[in-house]
C-alpha cells in the first residue's frame, strides 16, 4: 500500500511540475491579451474597451484556426514544427549532459549544406539518395557540434563562447559556399544554391492527396518524432544515456562514478550537432529544396525556449516545440484575420519563457499549492 | 555453559520488537549487543531475563531449552542483570543491599549481617572490586554502586551476566575500571553481554558483536577473526603538488594488510584529501608509486582502479558521492553501471539493477520512501548508507574510506562503522581518513598521523593515549618522529 501511495505522489510532484508549465503558458496568454488591448489603438480611441476585447477574441481564435483549424493548417503546424523539434532535441540532449547549446543554428547550416552536396553528388533513386543526404546532415552536424565539446573538453573553452563564435563562422563560410560553383544556382549572382532534384527532396506526408500542393508538411516530421524517441530511449536505456544525466546533474560524482567526463564532453556536443543536423537537413531537403544563406533562420535560438519549457524531457520538447510551431503557423493567419501583426507571437514566446523561468511568480500568482518548482535539466555555470 | 536465543520474535501492538533473532553465548566470552535505542536490545533482554514471554522461539542453556516465567527463573537458571538504573536501596550498607532477598539467616529469621559482610568481602577480593561492606549506598558514587550491583548479581552464582548499557553512567575512567571487571569476569570463566549504543567499546571489549535494527539480528561480527595478511596497498615516496606548485602530500609511503584497518589521523587540511584523491585517481601523483596487489596503478582511471577492487567512500558525499537528482536506485549502481551485471553492450539493464537496489536498500537499511526518490531528499544518514551500500557490497581488496560518518547520525555511525569492520573481517584492507579522532582511534589496527602532507607517525592505537595523538596532528613532538 505504502509503495503504492509514494507512486502516486511522485506521480502528482510529477504533474504539479507540468501543471506549473501549463499555467505560465496561460499567464502568458493573458498578458499578451493586455498588450492586444492596449495596442489596439483604433477601438481605444473611440473609447471601445469591447471592441478592443473582441480583438483579442478574435486574435486568439485565429491562432487557434491558423494552426489547428483545417488540414492545411496542421499540415502548416507540422512544418514549422519539424526544425523546432529536432533542434528542441539538440539543445536539450546538450542541456541533459550540463552544457549549453547556442549552436543549434551553425550546426544546422553545416548539417543542411552537408545533406545537400551529398543530394547534388549522388543521382541514384529517391529511397537510396534522401536516407543518405539526411543522414549525411546528421553527420555533418555531428561533426561542427563536436568542435566545441572538443574544445571544451581540451582546453576548458566555455561551449557558450565557443558555439556563439561558430555560429558565425558557419554562416559565413556558407556564404562563400553558396558562391561557388558547386552550389550557385547558375543563373544567379546572388548567394543560393541549385535546387535539389525532386528525386532527392524529402517526400510530402500528404503527396498522396492528390491536387493539394498547398499542403507543404513533409516526412521531416517523421524523422523529428523519431529522433524525439530515440533521445527518449538514449536516456533512459544507455550507459551512455545515464552518464549523461549524471554528468549534467553532478559533474564531480560523475568523475567520482569513474566516468570518462572529457568523452561525454565531447559526445554530448556531438549527438546534439548531430540532432542540429538533421533539422537543417530536413529544412533543406524538406521545406525548401535549396539553401540559401538564411535557412537556419532563428530556428536555433528558439531551440533553447523550447529546451527550457519543455524542462528539456524528450516529450516536454516535444510538446514544446508542437506549442512553437502552431504559434507560427497561426500567427500569420492572426495577421490576415485580425490586423493584430504576427510580432505578437514573438512577445507571447519571450512570455513564456519568463514565466518558465520564473516559476515562483506562476506560483504566486496562481496561488498553486504543493507545487514542487522544478527549473528543469539546464546547464553548469561558468567556470564548471 | 551455553547460552542460545533461537528465533526470538517478541511483538507489541503495531510493532515487532524481536524479529527471528538468534544469539548464543559461551561462558568465557563477552558478546556486545549494539543498537540504537528502539532496536529492541532492552525487549531482548527483557526476554531473556523472564520479563517479557516471547512471542516464538526458545532459550536454550546446553542444550536444553527453558522456559522464563519470571526473572527468579532466569537467575535460577544462573542469569543475572545489571540493569542500567541500580535496584538498590539508598539507606542501606553495601552488604544489607547484596543480601536483600537471600538473606543469610539464623534462628528466628535474625539476619546475620557478619555473614553477609564475609559474603561481600568475599566476593569483593576475588573479583578486585574493591568494595567496603559497611559503606552506605547514598554516600558512593555511581561506579561503585554498580560494582555493588555486580556482587548481588555474583553472589546469586550467575554464570552469564547481562549489563544493560553499563557505560551511559560512567566516567570515563570509571570505565575503563569497568572494562577491567569485565575481563576478570571472563577469565573467571562468566559470559558476559554487554549492551552499549557505542560501537567503540563494543570493539574495545567484546569477542563478538551483533548489531541489532529494527528488532533484527543486522550482522554479527567476530571481532577475534581478523588476520593482517597480505600487503594489499603499497604506497612509495607519494608527492602530490597541486598546480600552483603548492605541496599537499609530500613524500608519504604507507602499506595496508589485508584485514587490517589502517587510520590516518590529523587536523583537516593536512593533505588527507589530496591523498586519498593521489589514491583513488582523481587526482595526479606527483611522483611516487601507488600499488594495488602489487599492480602500478599509479596512473590508472577511477574506473580502472575501481574494477581492480577498490572502493571509494568519498569525504563530500554531496558533491561527490551522489548524484541528488538522480533516484536512490541510480545512485546505487553509480559506480556499477558498465558491469556485465548491470548492462547488456550499451544498454542497461535496470531491471538488474533495481532488483539490487530493492536487495540493498533492505540490507543496509536505506531509509527512503522507494526506490524511485530522488537521493538528494534523503537525510544525511541515509544518504551516506546509499554509498556504502554502493561500494561495499562488492568484492573488493581495498577500501578507502575518507570522513565516513561525517553529518551522519547516531544510529547511521555505528551501523556504518560495523560495515567497515565487518569489511576487514572479510579479509579486505582498509584505510580510514578522519579527522575525528575517536573514529580513527577506534576502528583502527594501525594509525598514521598526518601533519602539513607528511605521515608523521606511525602509532598502535590500542597503546596510545588520544592526548598523544593529538600531540603528534598538532605538529608537536618532531624529536621523536617515527616515518611509517
Amino acid at each position: 500500500m505504502k509503495s503504492l501511495f509514494n507512486k502516486l505522489g511522485e506521480r502528482l510532484n510529477r504533474v504539479s511540475s507540468m501543471k506549473l508549465t501549463l499555467l505560465a503558458v496561460l499567464s502568458a496568454l493573458i498578458v499578451g491579451a493586455f498588450i492586444i488591448i492596449f495596442s489596439d489603438v483604433d477601438n481605444l480611441k473611440e473609447g471601445d474597451i469591447l471592441g478592443a476585447v473582441s480583438t483579442v477574441g478574435s486574435a486568439y481564435w485565429a491562432l487557434v484556426v491558423g494552426s489547428f483549424g483545417s488540414l492545411r493548417a496542421i499540415s502548416n503546424t507540422i512544418n514549422s514544427s519539424t526544425p523546432l523539434i529536432l533542434c528542441g532535441v539538440s539543445v536539450a540532449i546538450a542541456f541533459k549532459a550540463g552544457l549549453f547549446n547556442i549552436g543549434a543554428t551553425g550546426q544546422m547550416l553545416a548539417g543542411g549544406m552537408t545533406a545537400l552536396w551529398v543530394g547534388f553528388a549522388m543521382d541514384g533513386p529517391g529511397y537510396v539518395q534522401v536516407p543518405l543526404a539526411v543522414l549525411a546532415g546528421a553527420i555533418g552536424g555531428a561533426v561542427f557540434g563536436a568542435i566545441p565539446g572538443i574544445l571544451k573538453a581540451r582546453t576548458g573553452a566555455h561551449e557558450v563562447i565557443t558555439t556563439i563564435m561558430l555560429n558565425n563562422m558557419a554562416a559565413f563560410f556558407i556564404l562563400w559556399l553558396l558562391k561557388t560553383d558547386l552550389f550557385q544556382r547558375e543563373d544567379r549572382t546572388d548567394p543560393i544554391s541549385k535546387l535539389v532534384s525532386t528525386e532527392g527532396r524529402l517526400p510530402r506526408l500528404f503527396g498522396f492527396m492528390d491536387g493539394r500542393s498547398d499542403l507543404v508538411a513533409h516526412i521531416g516530421f517523421i524523422v523529428a518524432i523519431a529522433a524525439v524517441v530515440v533521445y527518449w530511449w538514449f536516456l533512459k536505456k544507455t550507459t551512455t544515456g545515464f552518464e549523461f544525466r549524471a554528468y549534467g546533474l553532478n559533474a564531480d560524482a560523475a568523475t567520482y562514478a569513474g566516468m570518462h567526463v572529457k568523452r561525454l564532453t565531447v559526445l554530448s556536443m556531438m549527438f546534439a550537432g548531430g540532432f542540429a543536423g538533421l533539422a537543417g537537413a530536413a529544412e533543406v531537403l524538406g521545406t525548401y529544396g535549396y539553401a540559401s544563406t538564411n535557412f537556419a533562420g532563428n530556428i536555433g535560438f528558439d531551440a533553447i525556449a523550447i529546451a527550457l519549457l519543455g524542462q528539456s524531457s524528450p516529450l516536454g520538447t516535444l510538446f514544446a516545440a508542437i506549442l512553437f510551431g502552431a504559434l507560427q503557423a497561426g500567427g500569420r493567419q492572426m495577421q490576415t484575420n485580425s490586423d493584430v501583426p504576427i510580432d505578437l507571437i514573438i512577445v507571447l514566446r519571450a512570455l513564456i519563457v519568463m514565466f518558465i523561468a520564473a516559476p515562483l511568480l506562476v506560483k504566486t500568482i496562481w496561488r498553486t499549492k504543493n507545487a514542487t518548482i522544478t527549473a528543469g535539466q539546464t546547464f553548469r555555470g561558468w567556470g564548471s | 555453559m551455553k547460552l542460545e536465543l533461537r528465533g526470538i520474535t517478541k511483538r507489541f501492538p503495531g510493532v515487532v520488537a524481536n524479529d527471528n533473532v538468534n544469539l548464543e553465548l559461551n561462558t568465557g566470552e563477552v558478546l556486545s549487543l549494539i543498537g540504537e535505542n528502539g532496536a529492541g536490545k532492552s525487549t531482548l533482554m527483557s526476554v531473556l531475563y523472564g520479563m517479557y514471554k516471547p512471542d516464538e522461539g526458545e532459550i536454550l542453556i546446553d542444550g536444553v531449552p527453558l522456559v522464563f516465567a519470571s526473572p527468579a527463573d532466569a537467575i535460577a537458571a544462573g542469569i543475572g542483570m545489571v540493569h542500567q538504573h541500580f535496584m538498590l536501596v539508598p539507606v542501606f550498607t553495601v552488604a544489607e543491599n547484596v543480601v536483600l532477598g537471600v538473606e543469610p539467616t539464623g534462628s528466628l529469621g535474625k539476619l546475620k549481617i557478619d555473614e553477609a559482610r564475609r559474603m561481600v568481602r568475599e566476593i569483593s577480593d576475588k573479583y578486585n572490586l574493591d568494595l567496603d561492606p559497611d559503606a552506605v549506598i547514598e554516600d558512593l558514587p555511581v561506579g561503585v554502586q554498580q560494582r555493588v550491583e555486580i556482587v548481588k548479581v555474583l553472589l546469586r552464582d550467575a554464570k552469564v551476566v547481562v549489563f544493560d548499557e553499563p557505560t551511559a553512567v560512567l566516567t570515563p575512567s570509571e570505565i575503563i575500571e569497568f572494562f577491567e571487571i569485565v575481563k576478570t569476569l571472563v577469565s573467571a570463566g562468566r559470559g558476559v553481554v554487554f549492551i552499549t549504543h557505542k560501537l567503540k567499546e563494543a570493539l574495545n571489549i567484546a569477542d563478538r558483536i551483533a548489531v541489532l535494527r529494527r528488532g533484527k539480528v543486522q550482522l554479527t561480527v567476530d571481532k577475534n577473526s581478523a588476520k593482517a595478511g597480505d600487503v594489499v596497498l603499497k604506497v612509495t615516496d607519494l608527492t602530490v603538488l597541486d598546480a600552483d606548485g603548492r605541496t599537499h602530500v609530500e613524500n608519504v609511503s604507507f602499506e595496508v594488510h589485508s584485514g587490517e584497518i589502517v587510520g590516518i589521523a590529523g587536523v583537516q587540511g593536512n593533505g588527507q584529501t589530496e591523498l586519498v584523491e593521489a589514491l583513488t585517481g582523481l587526482r595526479k601523483a606527483t611522483s611516487g608509486v601507488v600499488a594495488l596487489d602489487g599492480k602500478d596503478l599509479t596512473h590508472s582511471d577511477p574506473r580502472e582502479r575501481h574494477q581492480m577492487g577498490m572502493a571509494h567512500i568519498p569525504e563530500d558525499r554531496q558533491r561527490q558521492g551522489l548524484v541528488g537528482g538522480l533516484s536512490v536506485a541510480e545512485n546505487l549502481v553509480l559506480t556499477r553501471y558498465h558491469d556485465d551485471q548491470f548492462s547488456h553492450g550499451v544498454i542497461v539493464d535496470w531491471e538488474a539493477a533495481d532488483a539490487i537496489a530493492e536487495t540493498l536498500i533492505t540490507e543496509y537499511d536505506i531509509r527512503t520512501p522507494s526506490k524511485e526518490t530522488g537521493v538528494g531528499t534523503l537525510s544525511g544518514g541515509n544518504q551516506q548508507k546509499v554509498i556504502v551500500a554502493r561500494e561495499l557490497s562488492r568484492d573488493l581488496r581495498l577500501t578507502i574510506a575518507a570522513q565516513p560518518t561525517r553529518g551522519v547520525d547516531v544510529g547511521s555511525i555505528e551501523y556504518i562503522h560495523s560495515r567497515i569492520v565487518k569489511e576487514r573481517d572479510a579479509g579486505t584492507a582498509v584505510l580510514i581518513v578522519s579527522t575525528e579522532l575517536e573514529e580513527v582511534m577506534a576502528l583502527s589496527d594501525r594509525l598514521l598521523v598526518m601533519y602539513r602532507g607528511k605521515v608523521v607517525a606511525e602509532l598502535d592505537p590500542k597503546k596510545v593515549t588520544p592526548m598523544e595523538v593529538g600531540l603528534y596532528m598538532a605538529g608537536s613532538r618532531p624529536d621523536s618522529v617515527v616515518t611509517a
